[in-house]
């Protein structure tokens, strides 16, 4: 995407840390790695009905993909999608490992208590997303396998995986263009697989602006997600086209 | 797959202490405690059986594929392979397989998904989780432990064949399993396993044909 869009909102999300916030259906929310090596852990829930949540089951399954990139959508557990993913830089974001918790966290970096280090202190992605989550009335019960933008996971024949280092740089970014309106919660707290020491995940920025007109069709070459945004339309009665 | 993950079980039929059929697209539920041994067989070959596991007596401690994966760096379940809870704890561990490879990421088909996948007319056809919420609704195990869809995360395929490719592609190859297979683990922890018998007539993980499992428990 050459031109700049209008941004409406924007938003830092140092590295370490939490948000969540209502992403309205018709906007693009960019998702951009400022130093490189950050990783975005994030959920969807539907706005209106919480029950409805990201799954990566049927994200998988739907577009035949391990990996999520520019073409792919996000679906949720009821046959519709979250949002579309317009532009990436990185080209692989990862589906399958999931968060960090407080214990990973002190095996691979220590303790570092607020007392102590005020907001350098260490937070886990499991953490951090509880704490989101809780701010909407839900908690460990919603948690469900998530996308980890800007981190990449590959896999062997044998199901070995492998994270790889270094896969972010600095500016790299991933747009999601929402086409229900969704409750999005994230967390910048270290990949669960990311080996590298010290504790110093990457900060996220956000900004929002208007959805291109064209922007959409970048993932409806998948007929599976043809038919997955029907059932989002028929969501808000917008009708069977 | 790798052939060293082939493991017989030592444990005779004869002496389960449950020891039952569960037919072609029909949940199924029941208390494993700790120290137990449970195993499925895929009596005919090719059956994907979506499983999930709860602690018994905490039901917001549940099987979760992605501590399942990120704490073994691995994707595919086989003998060695330990089943994580959302708590970061050891739930069972595989001590048998005569399969070889499991699947993590394949979920359970439901009718929405199905409308999704295959075509819009597929929305009344059986699915999984129809199965899950049905036991849900009146298996007395569910309901003593109070858990609603809310408590549905990504569930085990065992038996299922979901290759992922180097290049990040995800196929459903058909079954790597045959008649008379099986996989057994071992209960670190009082557990309630709920098991959909996957009724898809839809794709290669039943081979177009959903069959009957058992389901043996050992003191
Ligand atoms: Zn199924």
């Amino acid at each position: 995407m050459n031109h700049q869009p209008q941004i409406i909102w924007k938003q830092i999300v140092p590295g370490g840390c939490h948000w969540s916030g209502i992403i309205r259906r018709g906007t693009t929310l960019r998702l951009t790695d400022v130093d490189g090596g950050a990783n975005a852990a994030v959920l969807f829930f539907n706005q209106e009905e919480k029950l409805e949540r990201y799954n990566m089951a049927d994200t998988l399954k739907s577009q035949h993909t391990f990996r999520l990139t520019k073409g792919h959508a996000c679906h949720s557990d009821m046959g519709r999608i979250f949002c579309c993913i317009t532009a990436d830089t990185t080209g692989w974001n990862d589906t399958v490992c999931g968060l960090s918790d407080t214990d990973m966290i002190q095996k691979k970096y220590g303790t570092a208590r607020f007392q102590e280090h005020r907001n350098q202190m260490f937070r886990s992605g499991l953490d951090g997303l509880l704490i989101e989550l809780g701010k909407w009335g839900l908690g460990i019960r919603d948690i469900v396998a998530n996308i980890n933008f800007f981190s990449k996971v590959t896999t062997d024949t044998s199901g070995e995986l492998a994270y790889q280092s270094g896969h972010s740089k600095s500016g790299d970014y991933v747009d999601l263009s929402f086409v229900m309106n969704t409750l999005m919660v994230l967390s910048t707290a270290p990949h669960p697989l990311d080996s590298k020491k010290p504790y110093q995940p990457g900060m996220v920025n956000l900004e929002l602006f208007n959805t291109p007109p064209e922007a959409i069709k970048e993932c409806l070459h998948i007929s599976e997600n043809i038919r997955a945004l029907h059932n989002a339309q028929n969501f808000y009665c917008e009708g069977v086209k | 797959m790798n052939t060293s993950y082939l493991h017989t079980s030592p444990f005779n039929p004869e002496h389960a202490v449950i020891d039952e059929v569960c037919a072609a697209g029909e949940p199924w539920v029941k208390q494993v405690k700790q120290g137990q041994t449970f195993r499925i067989v895929d009596l005919e070959g090719n059956q994907a059986v979506d499983t999930l596991f709860y602690n018994a007596h905490n039901p917001e401690e549940r099987y979760s594929a992605a501590d399942t994966i990120n704490r073994q760096n691995k994707l595919y379940l086989s003998t060695g392979s330990r089943l994580y809870s959302n708590l970061g704890n050891i739930m069972l561990s595989i001590t048998a397989d005569t399969c070889g490879q499991h699947d993590t990421l394949g979920g359970a088909c439901s009718a929405e998904s199905n409308t999704v996948r295959y075509a819009p007319e597929k929305f009344p056809m059986h699915s999984c989780r129809d199965n899950f919420l049905h036991a849900l609704a009146h298996d007395p195990l569910c309901r003593e432990l109070g858990i609603s869809k809310r408590d549905l995360p990504s569930n085990i395929n065992f038996f299922m064949n979901v290759p992922v490719t180097e290049a990040g592609g995800l196929e459903f190859a058909d079954g790597v399993s045959a008649p008379g297979k099986y996989v057994e683990m071992h209960a670190e922890m009082d557990v309630i396993v709920l098991i959909s018998n996957c009724p898809q007539l839809n794709n290669p993980c039943n081979a177009y044909n959903p069959t009957p499992i058992r389901l043996l428990i050992w003191d």
